[in-house]
C-alpha cells in the first residue's frame, strides 16, 4: 500500500500508463468524466468531458468528502468506506479508493448505469493499483539511492522564492 | 504531502491556516484571493454555515509561478476554528506541507490562542507530524485593534520554537502576503531537504 505520509512523485511514463487505463475505463463504462485524485486533494489525471469542469475544485472537495466519510467510518469501527455513490437528477458520481491513497472518481449519466460502472471500476482499480505500487516503489528507491540530488528543488535559492511573489 | 508531477512539470503543496474561532483565517484567504491575478488563482471554495462560520474548510488554489521549470502550485486551506469542530480539523491536516497559525492579538482571546495551539500540536501528532519539525509560521492578526496584547507577550507564549512570526491585519491586508511568502519559503526549502 502507498504510504500516505510520503511525497508522491509521478513521471511521464506512469502518467501515460494511468491515462491509458482511465481512457479504457471511460470507454468501457460509457461514462462522461473520470479523474484520479490524491487523498490530499491534488489532481493526478483526468479524462473525458473535462472542458467545462473545475477539476481543481472537484479534486479538493472529493478529497474532503473521502476524509469526512473516512472519519465517519472510524467512528463506527470501520477502516474506511471504500465506495461512495452520489445520485443526482442527471449526473451521478461514483467514488472509490485505490491502494489506500488514491481516489478514483467517475461521473456518469443515463447512458451508463451504476452496475456497469461498479463492474468496470473494479477491474480498472486492480490495474491502476499496480501502477501506483510501482510508482511508490520507484520513489522510495530513488529517495534511498540519490537522496535530494535528483529533486528539481535541490538548489533552490531565496531569490527563486522571491521571484514567485513579484 | 507534496505531489511532484514530472508529466506536467508541476509541484503541488498543501498549506493549512489554523487558529481559534474568528481569528481571521478565512479573511486571510479572502484577501489573497482578491489581490491575486485571475490567471494565478482558481475558484475559492468556502464550506461555511449560513452565518459565514467555516463548517469544514475554505480552499484556494494558487499557481504562483515557476521554479526550475516547475509550475509551483499552493493549495491553501483553512480549518473551522470553533472548538467543537475538532473532528473536521483533524481531517484537513492530512498530508499538510506547512502550517500558518493565525493568532488573535486581542487580550480576551489570549487563552483561546493557547488552547488552539495545543489542539494543533495534538492533531498534528495524530497525523504523524511533529510541530517542532513541520514548516510553521505564526501570524499575530488584528494588530489594528486597540485591545491587543503586545507582540512580545504573544511571542513568549505562542512561539517558543522561534519560528518566523509576522504582524498582520487581515481586513486591510497588512502582513498577509508576507505570511504566505514566509510559509512558502519554508515549505519549498523543506522539499529540498526531504524529497
Amino acid at each position: 500500500m502507498l504510504d500516505p505520509q510520503s511525497s508522491l512523485v509521478m513521471y511521464d511514463e506512469e502518467y501515460q500508463r494511468i491515462l491509458v487505463l482511465l481512457e479504457k475505463l471511460l470507454r468501457e463504462s460509457n461514462t462522461k468524466v473520470i479523474f484520479l485524485v490524491d487523498k490530499n486533494g491534488q489532481l493526478i489525471a483526468a479524462t473525458g468531458e473535462t472542458a467545462n469542469l473545475d477539476t481543481t475544485s472537484l479534486a479538493s472537495l472529493t478529497a474532503g468528502n473521502i476524509a469526512a466519510t473516512g472519519g465517519l467510518a472510524k467512528l463506527i469501527g470501520e477502516k474506511e468506506f471504500s465506495i461512495l455513490f452520489h445520485e443526482g437528477e442527471k449526473d451521478n458520481i461514483h467514488i472509490s479508493i485505490i491502494g489506500g491513497r488514491v481516489i478514483l472518481v467517475v461521473i456518469f449519466d443515463q447512458r451508463s448505469s451504476l452496475g456497469l460502472v461498479r463492474l468496470r471500476v473494479k477491474k480498472a482499480t486492480n490495474d491502476l493499483a499496480v501502477v501506483f505500487e510501482e510508482m511508490a516503489r520507484k520513489t522510495a528507491e530513488e529517495t534511498a539511492s540519490a537522496g535530494s540530488a535528483t529533486s528539481p528543488f535541490a538548489e533552490i535559492t531565496d531569490d527563486d522564492i522571491d521571484n514567485l511573489f513579484n | 504531502m507534496s505531489f511532484i508531477n514530472y508529466a506536467s512539470r508541476e509541484i503541488n503543496c498543501k498549506i493549512v491556516y489554523y487558529g481559534p474561532g474568528l481569528c481571521g483565517k478565512t479573511t486571510n484567504l479572502q484577501f489573497i484571493y482578491t489581490k491575486t491575478a485571475n490567471e494565478a488563482k482558481g475558484k475559492m471554495i468556502s464550506l461555511a454555515t449560513e452565518t459565514e462560520r467555516t463548517l469544514f474548510f475554505d480552499f484556494l488554489p494558487l499557481a504562483l509561478g515557476e521554479i526550475r521549470g516547475f509550475k509551483t502550485r499552493f493549495h491553501l486551506y483553512t480549518v473551522p476554528g470553533q472548538v467543537f469542530y475538532d473532528a473536521s480539523r483533524k481531517l484537513i491536516l492530512k498530508g499538510v506541507d506547512g502550517v500558518v497559525f493565525v493568532a488573535d492579538s486581542q487580550e480576551e482571546r489570549f487563552d483561546a490562542n493557547i488552547e488552539s495551539l495545543e489542539n494543533l500540536k495534538d492533531n498534528l501528532e495524530e497525523q504523524g507530524f511533529d510541530i517542532e519539525k513541520i514548516p510553521f509560521v505564526i501570524q499575530y492578526n488584528k494588530r489594528d485593534l486597540p485591545n491587543c496584547s503586545s507582540v512580545e507577550e504573544l511571542s513568549d507564549l505562542l512561539n517558543p520554537r522561534r519560528v518566523p512570526e509576522l504582524e498582520a491585519c487581515a481586513t486591510t491586508g497588512e502582513g498577509i502576503f508576507e505570511t504566505l511568502k514566509a510559509i512558502a519559503k519554508l515549505v519549498l526549502t523543506d522539499l529540498n531537504k526531504g524529497a
